[in-house]
């Protein structure tokens, strides 16, 4: 199962198995990790799953932005060009490995 | 009328299913006003959950009543217009007397995005830690001053006042004046005839005032040398709308005084009726107060403070097997999405400890989603956390008023008293 890291604000790391198929949103939630809200539940309409994916080597392997991502993160705060919302990161087996690292807040 | 009466669920469920499908209007303000629309919209739900009604006091409309619906809508702003030119964001706009004003919540993109951008920056992360203390010490002080064993009235003196005084700390409003800007917000939300104004000249008089006090402001700000962070002077220096005509700068002043105004004093006051209600709800929060957070999505869901927004559609377009029409007025009720079985477990039971209490739909979704959400968490938590540290019990002591609108879901007043001190 692909391995996934996540780093919260405050340096906290969680390395977690999570299937092919969830999103990376799924694999923080239902963990119960904090720092990934999610609350319209995956549907890319509230941006309280934001995420940044500094590694380019990942950022390409993750389909680019669809015009609602875009838009969605155009409204979050503290974005940066790596931001991107998780629910819309689908794991794969490329993927194994990734790094996503949490805001320091969801809004 | 004495309408400050427990609402009388029985008859109300027995007319909501007796009326032919077809007759079936929730938006009457009577009904938010005794609280028993709720049938109407578990019938709608289960019967009819895209439903027209062609015949209303706001004319022809469909009600887009069940959560995943209404998320749907709410995140298609392309064929969902939210534009004030055709009747804006609530189901009376576009009626006679009620020309929306511009103002970014009832704006399309690009022209929407730009303005909300402008404000977006008064609640970043930054901004909600300076505001934080500064509304704890007033909540504490407006609690320290609450009388003891003698009934009062808990949205003046709670709901009220702390609200306000943080929309008057936004705006950099003279605050000695800071009760003009409820006074307006309600005026603003009021229906002619019931309550707060008579008649709709009383009304645009009452805009003439609040829209030359704000006129003087604006003025003041933007001659200032020194830029200051508050919403006025963030609009008046911003290149994006420091140009804008004087009707659209108070267009968006009535969004951010209503925006930031009754919806979280609506829900302050809702959480203490709610806690009334269910008191082993309350006895289980007062056990264990970290559950605070938890019990403020959760009043947001219950409460609803916004009960609907409203879309125009801008093609024909079909939806759940209905045909809207261009033109059509779309209502998206929230406070029926929050109580959909099929989303939300058990969704008429308050539940402080709820497994997901963030999965609501108050805030709305898309573009448009509520902008001061993290503001109206912070001011509902605080001001618990500041109640437990002083009053192991508020108590309700008379049903509640309601407010006549489709639109504000609240509360005019709530009575309760406090027996004693921790």
């Amino acid at each position: 199962m692909p391995k996934i890291k996540y780093i919260e604000h405050n340096g906290k790391e969680h390395e977690i198995e999570v299937p092919e198929g969830w999103s990376v949103m799924e694999g923080a939630v239902k963990n119960m990790l904090p720092g990934i809200d999610a609350d319209c539940g995956g549907a890319c309409a509230c941006a309280t799953c934001h995420v940044y994916v500094d590694d380019p080597a990942f950022a390409a392997k993750i389909p680019p932005k669809t015009d609602m991502e875009e838009t969605m993160l155009d409204f979050a705060p503290e974005v940066q060009p790596t931001s991107r919302l998780s629910c819309q990161i689908k794991v794969t087996k490329e993927l194994d490995g990734l790094v996503v690292r949490m805001p320091e807040s969801q809004h | 009328m004495n309408i400050a009466v427990k609402p009388d669920m029985k008859s109300a469920r027995d007319a909501a299913y007796a009326l032919p499908l077809a007759e079936l209007n929730p938006a009457q303000g009577i009904l938010f006003q005794t609280d028993t629309m709720w049938p109407y919209f578990e019938r709608l739900r289960k019967e009819d959950p895209v439903h027209y009604t062609a015949d209303s006091e706001f004319g022809p409309y469909w009600s887009i009543t069940k959560y995943n619906d209404i998320m749907a809508v709410d995140t298609n702003h392309q064929v969902f217009s939210s534009d004030f030119t055709y009747g804006g964001i609530t189901i009376g706009g576009g009626q006679a007397n009620f020309e929306p004003l511009p103002m970014f919540i009832a704006m399309d993109p690009p022209r929407h995005d730009i303005q909300r951008k402008v404000v977006t920056p008064v609640v970043s992360p930054a901004n909600l830690q300076v505001l934080g203390p500064i509304i704890r010490e007033r909540a504490g002080k407006i609690l320290d001053d609450l009388p003891i064993g003698e009934p009062f009235d808990w949205v003046d003196k709670v709901s009220i006042e702390l609200t306000t005084m943080t929309l008057a700390t936004l705006f950099d409003f003279p605050f000695a004046d800071r009760r003009k800007l409820t006074y307006w917000s309600d005026v603003v939300t009021a229906v002619p005839g019931h309550g707060l104004i008579d008649t709709f000249e009383q009304k645009m008089a009452v805009f003439q005032e609040y829209h030359a006090y704000f006129t003087n402001l604006w003025n003041e700000r933007v001659n200032a040398t020194e830029t200051k962070g508050d919403l006025i002077s963030m609009l008046a220096h911003n290149p994006a709308t420091r140009d804008m005509s004087p009707r659209e700068y108070f267009g968006n002043v009535v969004l951010l005084t209503v925006g930031g105004n009754d919806t979280t004093r609506n829900t302050i006051t809702g959480s203490v009726l709610a806690l009334n209600q269910n008191p082993d709800q309350y006895q289980k929060l007062r056990e264990n107060p970290s559950l605070i957070p938890s019990m403020v999505s959760e009043t947001i869901r219950w409460q609803t403070p916004l009960a609907h927004m409203r879309r125009t559609a801008t093609q024909d377009f079909e939806f759940q097997g209905k045909q809207i029409k261009k033109g059509d007025k779309v209502v998206m009720w929230y406070v029926s999405g929050n109580r959909d079985d099929e989303v939300i477990e058990r969704p008429n039971d308050y539940i402080v400890d709820r497994e997901n209490p963030r999965r609501h739909i108050s805030f709305g979704f898309g573009i448009h989603r509520c902008v001061g959400n993290r503001l109206a968490e912070l001011q509902l938590q605080i001001i618990w956390e500041e109640i437990f540290k002083r009053f192991p019990v508020i108590e309700q002591v008379a049903e509640p008023k309601r407010t006549y609108s489709t639109f504000v879901k609240g509360y005019e007043h709530l009575h309760v008293v406090i027996p004693k001190r921790v």
